[in-house]
């Protein structure tokens, strides 16, 4: 009797585990990844477009080699420069006026403590971008500081002076959504397949 | 009690972390050299060296220096010759002269880092100084001046 229950509990455990591996359709299905959707994928990198445009990231990612200010997007005063590292020139780098932290008041000097610009031979420009050209820029290793897609989003994401923008000290205009909201758009617009724009997208 | 070395010296300073080291230095310390201008970091006459960088001293809090390495236009040099400061005695450079520690200190950072300067870099490393008074064309000259009396000294 106690064989046969014995054999009973090592055919049940058995069979549990047998069980345990085998995946049917619908599990296969969920289990794989999302669906691609160019239609949504763009929809969402349209949304981040305006983001990384907004003043409070495209100024330090210029087109050439002077940082930008203001709302307006002027060239930064004091004919400062990006510099090799990005850093700045001599006695006007950036760190010589910006602080670790916001400096308080109108027109003071913000801050960080990675205040720089991207380095030369990595510029990241945004400023003139289309929407197609930063969406594969955004995604070339070569062009976006060697990250992979989820490198991407975690800089999106998690990046002190990128997370500056939406504290920006006093009389600066916030970007168009806040930081959550952009991070879930970054990763709908790569989890749909990453598709850029079509060319004359704006 | 925060301690900050200024021009060689360790000095212990009864302040507010935040207070501008401007103020530190100027009222503390009696080292007066060091010019308040705009109070925004938009003139440079208040430049001094921090770890040997060129740092506006309005904005910049007492905190960030402690522990830390400041040299003010006073302790540029042991007896006003540094060339930067003999070029611009010969030179004549100031005309009222408030402006001139900050341009004397932020010529000081480009002058090390590159002891041969061309009119390009000048422009790159002094447009943040500002000078009321128009001495622009005697701050240049000097500038070169004071390269081909680094570089005379450093043959001998």
């Amino acid at each position: 009797m106690k064989k046969v229950i014995y054999l009973g509990i090592v055919l049940f455990s058995v069979s549990l585990m047998v069980l345990s591996f085998r995946t049917d359709s619908a599990n296969r299905k969920a289990l794989a990844a999302p669906a691609k959707d160019s239609v949504g994928s763009v929809k969402a990198f349209m949304s981040v477009y305006k983001v990384l445009m907004s003043p409070r990231c495209m100024n330090c990612h210029p087109s050439g080699d002077v940082p930008l200010q203001g709302e307006d997007s002027h060239l930064h005063t004091m004919n400062v420069k990006r510099g090799v590292d990005g850093h700045g020139l001599y006695a006007v780098r950036c760190s010589n006026c910006h602080q670790p932290a916001n400096t308080p008041g109108l027109h003071m000097p913000p801050g960080n403590p990675k205040w720089a610009l991207p380095p030369a031979k990595m510029p990241m420009v945004f400023q003139g971008r289309t929407p197609r050209q930063l969406a594969l820029q955004l995604l070339d290793p070569k062009q976006n500081g060697g990250r992979t897609k989820a490198q991407l989003i975690d800089h999106m994401a998690k990046d002190d002076l990128v997370g500056w923008a939406w504290h920006p000290g006093d009389g600066r205009k916030l970007p168009p959504v806040n930081r959550a909201a952009l991070v879930a758009q970054v990763r709908l617009w790569i989890a749909k397949g990453a598709y850029a724009p079509a060319a004359k997208a704006k | 009690m925060i301690t900050i070395t200024v021009n060689g010296q360790r000095h212990d300073i009864d302040a507010d972390p935040n207070m501008p080291l401007l103020w530190a230095i100027r009222d503390i310390l009696g080292l007066t050299g060091t010019k308040y201008g705009c109070g925004a970091a938009q003139c440079g006459a208040c430049t001094i060296h921090l770890n040997g960088e060129a740092v506006r001293s309005c904005v910049t809090k007492v905190s960030r220096a402690a522990g830390q390495q400041i040299v003010t236009i006073e302790g540029l040099s042991a007896n006003n010759n540094h060339p930067l400061q003999r070029a611009w005695n010969e030179l004549n450079v100031p005309q009222c002269g408030y402006c001139q520690s900050g341009q004397l200190m932020s010529a000081a950072v480009l002058l090390r880092e590159n002891p041969n300067p061309t009119d390009q870099d000048i422009d790159d490393a002094m447009s943040g100084n500002i000078c009321r008074c128009g001495t622009y064309q005697r701050i240049r000259a000097a500038i070169h001046k004071a390269a081909e009396l680094q570089s005379a000294g450093a043959k001998l």
